[in-house]
């Protein structure tokens, strides 16, 4: 091997309220460590340079791009990703709008979009298009060309919580 | 929505029902290409070549094969030589020569970007570890970089096998892989008629489909000698064709899975991993995974083609188009296949013009093979010509729009390529733009911030690819069926196709589970592409449904003892004309199926008919800032005849997400090339794509005008929309600023410039 891999980096958090041990290359991408190491591959790679927001999972309540944090980071903290927002009870208000107003075509950009959506709701329950639009403008979209993806955040912002997470 | 022939009342079609693959794809658990993980799979890597034209003189690759974990390295001299034949593969016509080159260079590199060597190791670094060890000996060679280069008379010589097509002429030693000339009428006499004649040449810049799903393919040749790939594309079948035909192989010895896909937009129809990773998978005996980084997606998959458009029409007093020509020169990149025929036959699609001659080219050029991007090859000659018909309206004081109207093609006319259009809905559409809102409201051009602020409108055709399709449908003994289908869904398509089951069966469209197939479990299906999935799988639905109808219908008669012809099915029963008693639900007689004589299932075929398509007009207002040069597009309105909406809102998507694109390609995006033919913009930060703080809300207006060659009247939808876009914003920004631009796309610095220009500075 090239890189040695008994230097591999213990990682210890919590990934979506359960508590996950791994190891990883120091070298590897947050996005990696989900999707090769741990096979969590509901976040998406479109870019793996921080430009288009597949990627995007929640880290101690920011919204950051996996592809640009470093696996070992997130030790000790508490990571959410789109395999946390449904609940066995049902799907998040925001997956259900997304599916009752067309918000997806391919759905590769979904996740992303998903994850940073609830963010932004968390931050601003009630927020204005142009909100919508400025938050959302991280992750991009080849297919919709976004007005679904907002109609269906302004929707679920208007829908009352059942208490999902 | 304006319906203008008579419709029948359906049930199902035109609502709007959450689609099956909904959610899995809204909580991650949809499986794309990249997502496959196999027992013993291992990971492959590509290196390319840093030049955009040089001899491969020597690939020594023992040092790559000597570092521990390495499994397996290829090079061309791994490729068989593939058979020189033209092949339709949906959208396009590949070469397996051809591609067997441009997926693996054999002793040039024609594009920066091209393959020359693949790795294969237990993981992905020391893949790119070995990558970086491969020593290759380039004879640097001077590039050809866009059409005028390469057509020059001093032109480096690209493809050298190639034997051009000029006019039906053989013609060796050239770049010009194809000239072919479209004439009707008389273009001299109807220049003649002409009060006014405008001549204008526009220029395209190299854009991208821009999927967010890079490539990627996963392959595993068994000992048995059957290959496996699973793969995100357009066609698992022609991925299947192809890389038989590359790798020389029979066809029945692979299969191909198609994953979820994120994304195509015609990008992903030709394979470009796939063989690769085949390869190496036979080298080492494990399956390999392969990804490609963006860089690479840019870089060395298909592009749409840039070019250069000449159009001179000409319009007599009464504002009538009495000819009109046109040179329109795509680049193919590096191997033959520009998007020309198309291009031919949709440059003056929505217009009725006696007289024309069209002279078209498709120029090899040392870029990555163009390749299908949303209607290819019909942007950039609608750019063209739409800008130009706003400003010959503007010369003759004509309204644009009632210009359009005055001039659209309708059922009979024929278009410059030369078949007679059936019945179409082009004056439909311009109605019901004439009649939308947006047209209606008036726009402030000098607003009070002081910016510019301008209004376009442009129109533009693609045609319904038709091709052939085939679905299964098995019926389950509650009642319910499942649909076995092998068109990639890319948008949506399980949805509108399972619809159109449902309606034949009096299902509701959560009864029907559709499915779509690996390319043993399925009849042959063309790609999703062209316009043709909605249209043709969903005929193929339809015909499977009406034989499942008819089974039933035995069974019922069987049942009961009965002539089958006394017996009906209507709103989802079975029924007998005379008698009330017997009568059963599709459920009903779905339990009784064993005592009937078992399982019921049923395969329909279809081969779409092309040539009806879609017409699609678009109104924008944008607002220009007259300091910094940015545009800012303020509404936006798309009007398209979709034949029939099967799923409105999929529909609406599709219309939406084509004027995004549209509006990409004509204020942000291109291929900044450095003059030895690199792309110094290759990331998603300096490829500019519209984010949603770009873009307004988009309105979609949809217009049915039922296509007379499908029995729900579907026409295609996907590719249309992105058709009219970018002459819509040019002249927008025309009527903002006064100023034309004949290139794209309209950054900032050309509209200061041309601002500078006017204001005498």
């Amino acid at each position: 091997m090239v890189q040695d891999a008994t230097v591999k980096t213990h990682v210890k958090t919590t990934i979506n309220g359960e508590l996950v041990e791994f190891l990883v290359e120091p070298y590897r991408s947050l996005l990696e460590a989900l999707r090769d190491v741990l096979g969590m591959t509901g976040t998406k790679e479109g870019c793996n340079d921080g430009n288009c927001g597949a990627c995007t999972v929640n880290l101690d309540g920011r919204i950051v791009d996996s592809c640009l944090v470093l696996a070992a980071e997130v030790n000790g903290k508490q990571l959410n990703t789109i395999e946390g927002m449904a609940t066995p009870e049902g799907l998040h208000p925001l997956q259900q709008t997304f599916l009752e107003e067309a918000a997806l075509q391919c759905g590769i950009c979904t996740p992303g979009f998903l994850v940073a959506a609830k963010a932004l709701l968390e931050k601003e329950p009630h927020p204005s298009e142009d909100s919508i639009r400025f938050w959302l403008a991280g992750n991009l979209c080849r297919c919709t060309g976004y007005d679904k993806i907002v109609r269906a955040v302004q929707k679920a912002a208007e829908t009352p919580s059942k208490g999902s997470k | 929505m304006v319906a203008t022939d008579k419709q029948p009342e359906y049930k199902v079609l035109g609502t709007r029902p959450i689609r099956p693959d909904g959610v899995d794809k809204v909580t991650g658990r949809a499986q794309y290409g990249a997502d496959v993980r196999l027992p013993g799979m291992v990971y492959g890597t590509v290196l390319r070549s840093p030049h955009a034209h040089a001899r491969i003189k020597s690939i020594d690759t023992s040092k790559a094969e000597k570092l521990p974990g390495v499994l397996a390295v290829i090079t061309g001299a791994n490729m068989p030589i593939a058979e020189s034949k033209d092949v339709e593969a949906g959208e396009e016509v590949a070469n397996y020569r051809d591609d067997s080159n441009r997926v693996m260079a054999h002793d040039k590199a024609g594009f920066k970007g091209q393959p020359v060597a693949a790795v294969a190791a237990l993981d992905m670094n020391t893949a790119l570890e070995a990558a970086k060890l491969i020593a290759v000996d380039y004879e640097v060679l001077r590039p050809a970089i866009n059409v005028d280069e390469a057509m020059a008379s001093d032109a480096p010589i690209i493809l050298e096998y190639l034997v051009g097509d000029h006019l039906g002429e053989d013609v060796p030693n050239t770049n010009i892989a194809k000239h072919a000339r479209h004439i009707f009428g008389d273009v001299d006499a109807g220049f003649k008629e002409a009060s006014v004649v405008v001549e204008r040449e526009f220029q395209l810049s190299t854009v991208h489909q821009g999927y967010i799903e890079p490539q990627n393919a996963t392959a595993f040749w068994n000992n048995d000698g059957q290959l496996t790939i699973w793969t995100s594309t357009q066609g698992a079948f022609w991925v299947r064709t192809s890389v038989a035909g590359i790798l020389m192989v029979p066809t029945s010895h692979i299969k191909v899975v198609p994953m979820e896909i994120g994304g195509g937009f015609g990008g992903k129809i030709g394979v470009y991993l796939e063989p690769l990773a085949a390869l190496l998978s036979k080298k080492c005996g494990r399956p390999v995974k392969m990804q490609m980084d963006r860089k690479s997606v840019f870089e060395a998959t298909g592009p749409a083609p840039a070019g250069k458009v000449k159009v001179k029409v000409g319009v007599d007093a009464k504002g009538k188009i009495t000819a009109a020509t046109a040179d329109v020169r795509y680049e193919a990149g590096a191997f033959p296949g520009a998007s020309i025929g198309p291009a031919a036959g949709c440059i003056f699609a929505p217009y009725k013009v006696e007289n024309t001659y069209i002279d078209t080219y498709d120029v090899v050029v040392n870029k990555s093979k163009s390749a299908a991007y949303r209607a290819p090859g019909a942007p950039q000659v609608a750019f063209a010509m739409e800008s130009l018909v706003d400003e010959i309206a503007e010369k003759l004081g004509m309204d644009p729009l009632e210009f359009r109207l005055l001039n659209a093609s309708q059922e009979g006319d024929r278009r410059a390529d030369g078949p007679k259009f059936p019945r179409i809905g082009n004056i439909e559409v311009l109605q019901a733009a004439q009649a939308s809102p947006h047209w209606q409201s008036k726009l402030e051009h000098n607003p009070s911030n002081g910016k510019l602020r301008g209004r376009g409108i442009a129109s533009g055709f693609w045609f319904n690819g038709g091709m052939k399709s085939s679905v299964n449908i098995n019926v389950t003994t509650d009642g319910t069926v499942t649909l076995v289908e092998g068109s990639t869904d890319i948008g949506g398509s399980r949805a509108s196709i399972s619809m159109q089951a449902a309606e034949v069966l009096g299902l509701r469209m959560e009864d029907v589970h559709a499915y779509v197939a690996d390319t043993n479990s399925v009849g042959y299906n063309d790609v999703t592409g062209g316009s043709r999935t909605t249209n043709t799988s969903g005929l193929a639905a339809y015909n499977a449904a009406q034989k499942v109808v008819t089974t039933m219908t035995a069974r019922a008669a069987k049942l009961w003892d009965v002539k089958v012809e006394e017996l009906q099915f209507e709103d989802g029963a079975f029924s007998s004309k005379s008698d009330p008693e017997l009568k059963l639900t599709f459920k009903e007689l779905a339990t009784k199926l064993d005592q009937t004589g078992g399982p019921v299932g049923e395969t329909g075929s279809a081969v779409g008919v092309s040539g009806a398509g879609g017409f699609g007009t678009h109104i924008v207002d944008v607002e220009v800032d007259p300091e910094t040069g940015k545009v800012d597009v303020l509404r936006y309105t798309s009007v398209q005849d979709a034949g029939k909406a099967i799923h409105p809102s999929y529909v609406e998507g599709q219309m939406q997400g084509g004027a995004a694109q549209g509006i990409g390609w004509a204020l942000n995006e291109e291929y900044v090339m450095s003059g030895d033919g690199a792309m110094e913009n290759a990331t998603f930060l300096d490829y500019r794509m519209p984010t949603a703080y770009d873009l307004p809300m988009i309105e979609a207006i949809i217009v049915e005008v039922p296509n007379p060659f499908h029995p729900f009247g579907v026409r295609g939808v996907g590719e249309t929309p992105i058709v009219p876009a970018l002459a819509a914003v040019a002249n927008a920004v025309h009527d903002a600023t006064g100023a034309r631009f004949p290139q794209l796309p309209i950054k900032p610095g050309r509209i200061l410039e041309s601002l500078a220009a006017k204001n005498g500075s």
